[in-house]
């Protein structure tokens, strides 16, 4: 029987505009009305707890451990992404963070000390939950062992505020693919829900082919989406690419953050993969900004770019000031 | 077009060398019967082109393949598990250390493709990879 439920696309991304990651709130239209309630009761019975609106936000590539070329700013932006999402009014309650949280080290040593800085500085972070998932450089090299240790599971579930978040490891094997045994685990994560329930999935790669050569794609991707296109309301979020891009595939939502360490050239205008240059002047062109504004309704996202700024830094005095403040060495790349 | 992963341990490949030049005349040294099998193979095979693969590089780092020829790509790794990978031609191969892998492939559409190492290997993996050419 198709209920009214049925009928309503619940995940109103609608966006906020911040300086810094992504915005997102959840449930915003979800106020009053008798429909709104039977939602709500549904859900709850359905999901064991009940969609209210909160927000969340999205930082990616965080990429502790590396200082240029071509950024010389080593834990600037990531710092300055934890100082912005502090000064906002409406305090975003879960914070996600989509990989590459570390630049990976052949010493095991050092690794190790860049994930302790990498909590260090999220450990500031005011929200009640921070969520991650790695990228290659967290736990490519052995199989997610080190990310285990520091930062627990690379594959989850959980319920937040009536929406289901699915955390996705498309790294730890080395190859970009998720694998058969998560794969089955997600289908039977999801099985208990309805196809109107809210989803979230975050991950590191992108689930489709968005540039193969680049190595932009998750090999078994396809089956990940089809294993979500029953759902009405998914949205995926994910990183690696350092820049923003949009697709939709199905009903299926996917957002790339940008990154919080240098920008990737645009695929559609630049024959090969390379950092963007960095630019003295601006400093924090084209990183770890995308802001995401929807219409009311919610169905419309409007993406747009806002560039970072940090005050005190701006300008040219101010990037001597972190030239000569920061580490600015050790190109390990 | 057409293409398949075999993978062998070059321990079996060298046995088979060996089996084979026990067959050939007794003076022929064993090297030189082991490239006599391979030219032989090569005369009435596939053309066999080998890739060796190491961080962050693959050596040759070009090829020129005719457009429906059949090749053998001969892969192996000088010090890591490495990936060989190209979309269009649905080519997915890992490349283990100690083991050959043979990737035939008939190219059907002649263009230049960008090969790729898919299995991460360090903080250069990002540059690792090489370009085919493939011609009328």
């Amino acid at each position: 029987m198709k209920s009214k439920m049925d009928r309503r696309s619940f995940l109103r991304v609608a966006g906020t505009s911040l300086s810094i990651g992504a915005l997102y709130s959840v449930f915003p239209t979800l106020a009053r009305g008798a429909e709104a309630e039977l939602v709500t009761r549904t859900l709850k019975q359905l999901n064991g707890e009940a969609p209210a609106p909160f927000s969340f936000v999205q930082l990616s590539d965080t990429h502790v451990g590396f200082n240029g070329p071509p950024d010389p700013l080593g834990t600037k932006a990531f710092e300055n992404a934890v100082a912005t999402v502090n000064g906002l009014k409406q305090r975003p309650e879960l914070v996600i963070i989509t990989g590459d949280l570390t630049h990976d080290a052949d010493s095991p040593d050092e690794h190790a000390k860049r994930y302790k800085l990498f909590k260090e500085i999220s450990s500031k972070i005011g929200a009640t939950q921070i969520k991650v998932v790695p990228g290659e450089n967290d736990a490519a090299l052995d199989g997610g062992n080190m990310f285990r240790e520091f930062m627990g599971p690379t594959h989850y579930s959980f319920d937040y505020r009536g929406v289901h978040f699915v955390a996705l490891d498309n790294v730890s094997t080395g190859k970009p693919a998720v694998g058969a045994e998560q794969l089955a685990w997600m289908k039977s994560d999801l099985s208990r829900f309805p196809n109107t329930a809210p989803i979230v999935v975050f991950t590191h790669r992108p689930l489709f082919d968005l540039k193969p050569e680049w190595e932009w794609f998750t090999s078994d991707g396809d089956e990940v989406m089809n294993a979500l296109a029953p759902y009405e309301n998914v949205t995926v979020l994910y990183g690696h690419i350092h820049r923003e891009h949009f697709h939709q595939q199905g009903k299926a939502k996917l957002y790339a953050a940008r990154s919080l360490i240098f920008a990737f050239s645009d695929p559609e205008t630049s024959p090969a993969k390379k950092p963007m240059p960095f630019d003295k002047d601006q400093p924090f062109k084209n990183l770890g900004i995308r802001a995401v504004k929807g219409s009311r309704g919610g169905r419309d996202l409007r993406i747009q770019d806002v560039e970072l700024t940090m005050n005190e830094y701006s300008g040219t005095v101010g990037m001597d000031q972190v030239l000569k403040h920061g580490k600015g060495d050790a190109a390990d790349e | 077009m057409n293409t398949t992963i075999k993978r062998k341990k070059v321990l079996g490949g060298l046995l088979f060398a060996a089996a084979i030049a026990a067959a050939l005349p007794i003076a022929a040294p064993r090297m030189k019967s082991a490239r006599l099998v391979r030219t032989a193979y090569a005369d009435t095979g596939p053309r066999v082109i080998e890739i060796k693969a190491k961080k962050f590089d693959f050596t040759p780092s070009e090829i020129t393949l005719k457009k429906g020829e059949p090749v053998i790509l001969r892969l192996s790794s000088e010090d890591r598990k490495h990936g060989f990978f190209l979309r269009p031609f649905k080519i997915d191969a890992d490349i283990v250390p100690g083991q050959t892998t043979d990737v035939a492939i008939t190219p059907d559409t002649a263009g230049e493709y960008t090969i790729i190492c898919d299995h991460y290997c360090g903080t250069g993996h990002g540059n690792m990879k090489m370009k085919m050419t493939v011609t009328e």
